[in-house]
């Protein structure tokens, strides 16, 4: 036996010594740090999860107003900002509804606050309606003619323009500046009311644009003329040309 | 000579032997680990929040249609208020950015003050532009999430609902996961000196209710819901648009999903 004891090189005792030291360091202060909860679920601490639940919430949602202000939620509700949450222009309002009393909401009245949303932007989707507010009955609050909650415009557009900014001034600048706009789309006076439900009417034919520039067609000699039969045949004329910009060149 | 080869074979049978021991005595020391595991699973599956919340039981994510968004900047300003996110520049949970491509082909991207007061036009645009929109940006909600693997100590993780969080009283403010994050979606909060980044407003869907910039958006640009309920807003977005993800070749499989995603939208 104590020549077997005697066989283990010197190091070795003392080394294994040292890495038992090492491991019990190493679980001490692995379990000092690392908390109790850690990895109960998962590679993290179970506990944070309920932290982080805990945080304020800010915005109360827009079913609660309801409770309160049915006059205002009713208006809204048919109007064009149905889908305008209450809390976007009134700001975050839970204290509000838990102490309407002391807790007052701010209300933004300011004629530069309704831009944000509705000022022409070219990279803005086609049909949302946008103004430029520089030429758009300038100097008033937008809310003396637009209730913000039911914000229809006081009198129906004449124009197509109030709506399709952006196409009428591309078409003021194109080679078809005169054609109005009517003369391509048949346009029932319903649809400068309810848009989205009354629909114009579009060019279906090719047939349509040779009206005017068919070779043989009766409109005014200046309208430069193509051959029907042979231009761009297997098309409809606006897959080349943009028939509120047409470009030849 | 016949002798030997005899001892050979003899031999080669005790290490055949031998060999098959030691891999089956190995095996059987991974068998605690992966009971282990299971049991831990199972117990996830019944975890039940101090609010009455059961993770196991959703799975989140976000569809995001870009052809409505209209760059008004209301889920940003909404995000910084519901969350406390520092009003100053360069802290966004979410942020929209402007895409404007030009006839050359130049695309300039850019997202001043993260688009919070909206964006400014230049009177007369140097150059023609052929299209433009904007995308709104927030954490991508990975199901492989390259923040959570490099976090050192287990602060940033991926909860039950698919959900990855961020343990604010863990974290040690190392920055790894903010270089990681190949959406530039985390942020250092100059507070707490911790990462932080969008949570889907977890707080707030752990109670039934929307995150807020899903509650904001004035024209449903942004979709909310669960992904693998057969009823639900977001699975009716994915069935009814043609979706994108970002950068889908890092195969992070992301769970915020776009609509007419353009190809210059990195
Ligand atoms: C518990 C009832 C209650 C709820 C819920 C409630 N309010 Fe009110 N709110 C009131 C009362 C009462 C007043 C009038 C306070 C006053 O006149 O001082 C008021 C006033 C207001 C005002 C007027 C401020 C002004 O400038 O005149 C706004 C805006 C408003 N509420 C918005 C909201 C919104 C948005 C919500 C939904 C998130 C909401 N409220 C929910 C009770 C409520
Ligand atoms: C587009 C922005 C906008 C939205 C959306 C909006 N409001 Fe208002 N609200 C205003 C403005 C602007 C005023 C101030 C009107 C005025 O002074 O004539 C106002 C006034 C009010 C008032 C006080 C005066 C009044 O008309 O009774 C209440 C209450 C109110 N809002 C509640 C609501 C509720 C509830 C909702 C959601 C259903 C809502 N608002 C949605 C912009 C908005
Ligand atoms: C957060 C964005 C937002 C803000 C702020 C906002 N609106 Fe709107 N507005 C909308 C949306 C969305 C519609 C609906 C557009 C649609 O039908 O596609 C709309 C529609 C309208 C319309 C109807 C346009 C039409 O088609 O005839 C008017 C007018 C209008 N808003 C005026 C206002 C006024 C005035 C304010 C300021 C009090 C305001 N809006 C603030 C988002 C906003
Ligand atoms: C009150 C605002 C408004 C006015 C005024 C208006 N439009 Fe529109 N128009 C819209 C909206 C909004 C749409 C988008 C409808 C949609 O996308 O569903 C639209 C769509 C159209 C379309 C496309 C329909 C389609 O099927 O894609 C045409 C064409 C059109 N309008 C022509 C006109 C013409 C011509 C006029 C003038 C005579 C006019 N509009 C006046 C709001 C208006
Ligand atoms: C003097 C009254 C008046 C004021 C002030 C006013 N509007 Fe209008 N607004 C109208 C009328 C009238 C229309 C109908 C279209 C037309 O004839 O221009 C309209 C139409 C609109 C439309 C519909 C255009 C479209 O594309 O669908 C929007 C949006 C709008 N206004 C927003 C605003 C905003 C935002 C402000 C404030 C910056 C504002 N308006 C101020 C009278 C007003
Ligand atoms: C020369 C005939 C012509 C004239 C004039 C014209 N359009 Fe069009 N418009 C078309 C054709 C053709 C299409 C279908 C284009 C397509 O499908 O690519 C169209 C499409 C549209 C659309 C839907 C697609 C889009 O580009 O957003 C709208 C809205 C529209 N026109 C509005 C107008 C308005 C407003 C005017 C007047 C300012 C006008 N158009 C003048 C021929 C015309
Ligand atoms: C009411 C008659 C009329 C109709 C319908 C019409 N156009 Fe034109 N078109 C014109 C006039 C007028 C010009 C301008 C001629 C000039 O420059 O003097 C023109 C010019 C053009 C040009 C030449 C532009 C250039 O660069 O020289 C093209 C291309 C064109 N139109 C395409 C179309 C298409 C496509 C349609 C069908 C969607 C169409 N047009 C429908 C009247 C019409
Ligand atoms: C395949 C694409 C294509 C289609 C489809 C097409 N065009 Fe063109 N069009 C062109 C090109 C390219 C030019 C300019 C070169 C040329 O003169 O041939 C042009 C030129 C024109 C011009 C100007 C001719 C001149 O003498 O200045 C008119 C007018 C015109 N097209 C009308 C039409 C009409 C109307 C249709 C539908 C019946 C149509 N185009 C369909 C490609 C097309």
């Amino acid at each position: 036996m104590k020549s077997l004891w005697g066989k283990i090189p010197e190091q070795i005792p003392r080394l294994s010594v040292l890495l038992v030291i090492l491991v019990v360091l190493f679980i001490v202060v692995r379990s000092r740090l690392v908390p109790p909860d850690f990895g109960k679920y998962g590679h993290y601490r179970a506990s944070a999860v309920d932290e982080i639940i805990s945080q304020e919430i800010r915005y109360a949602g827009h079913e609660v107003c309801a409770e309160c202000h049915d006059d205002v939620v009713g208006a809204k509700k048919a109007g064009y900002h149905k889908n305008v949450a209450c809390e976007v222009c009134h700001g975050p309002a839970v204290a509000h509804t838990e102490d309407p009393g002391s807790v007052e909401l701010r209300a933004p009245r300011a004629r530069r606050y309704c831009p944000l949303c509705h000022e022409y932007r070219p990279s803005r989707p086609t049909g949302f309606p946008q103004i430029v507010s520089n030429s758009h009955n300038p100097m008033k609050p937008c809310i003396t003619c637009h209730d913000p909650h039911d914000p229809k415009p006081p009198v129906t557009p004449k124009e197509c323009h109030a709506c399709h900014g952006a196409i009428a001034r591309t078409k003021s600048l194109s080679h078809h500046v005169y054609v109005p706009c009517t003369r391509c789309h048949e346009t029932p006076d319903e649809h400068k009311v309810r848009p989205r439900i009354v629909v114009a009417s579009k060019p279906k034919t090719r047939e349509f644009c040779g009206e005017c520039h068919a070779k043989d067609a009766p409109s005014e000699k200046s309208i430069p003329r193509v051959d029907l039969a042979t231009h761009g045949e297997r098309y409809v004329c606006w897959q080349c040309h943009y028939p509120h910009l047409p470009e030849a060149r | 000579m016949m002798e030997s080869l005899k001892d050979k074979s003899k031999n080669s049978v005790a290490r055949r032997n031998f060999i098959k021991k030691l891999t089956f005595f190995c095996t059987s020391l991974l068998i605690p680990s992966f009971v282990n595991s299971r049991e831990k699973s199972e117990k996830a599956k019944k975890w039940v929040l101090t609010n009455g919340y059961s993770p196991a039981e959703h799975y989140w994510g976000m569809g995001v249609a870009i052809n409505k968004c209209i760059g008004c900047g209301r889920c940003v300003d909404a995000c910084k208020r519901e969350n406390n996110v520092p009003r100053e520049p360069f802290f966004f949970k979410t942020w929209v950015e402007r895409y404007r491509i030009f006839k050359d082909s130049e695309t300039i991207v850019d997202s001043p003050n993260g688009a919070i007061n909206g964006f400014e036009y230049p009177r007369v645009e140097k150059k023609a532009i052929i299209r433009s929109f904007f995308v709104p940006k927030l954490c991508n909600q990975c199901n492989n999430p390259p923040c959570v693997q490099v976090c050192p100590v287990g602060a940033t993780f991926k909860a039950e609902d698919g959900v990855v969080l961020v343990d604010s009283n863990y974290c040690i403010g190392c920055g790894y996961c903010i270089q990681a994050c190949p959406y530039g979606a985390r942020y250092l909060h100059p507070v707490t000196q911790t990462a932080d980044k969008c949570t889907f407003c977890y707080h707030r869907i752990t109670n039934k209710m929307i995150p807020a910039c899903v509650e904001v958006c004035p024209t449903q640009a942004r979709i909310f819901g669960e992904i693998k309920k057969k009823a639900s807003p977001l699975v009716r977005f994915m069935r009814m648009n043609k979706i994108g993800i970002l950068k889908p070749s890092l195969n992070t499989e992301p769970k915020v999903y776009y609509a007419n995603l353009d190809m210059e939208v990195k």
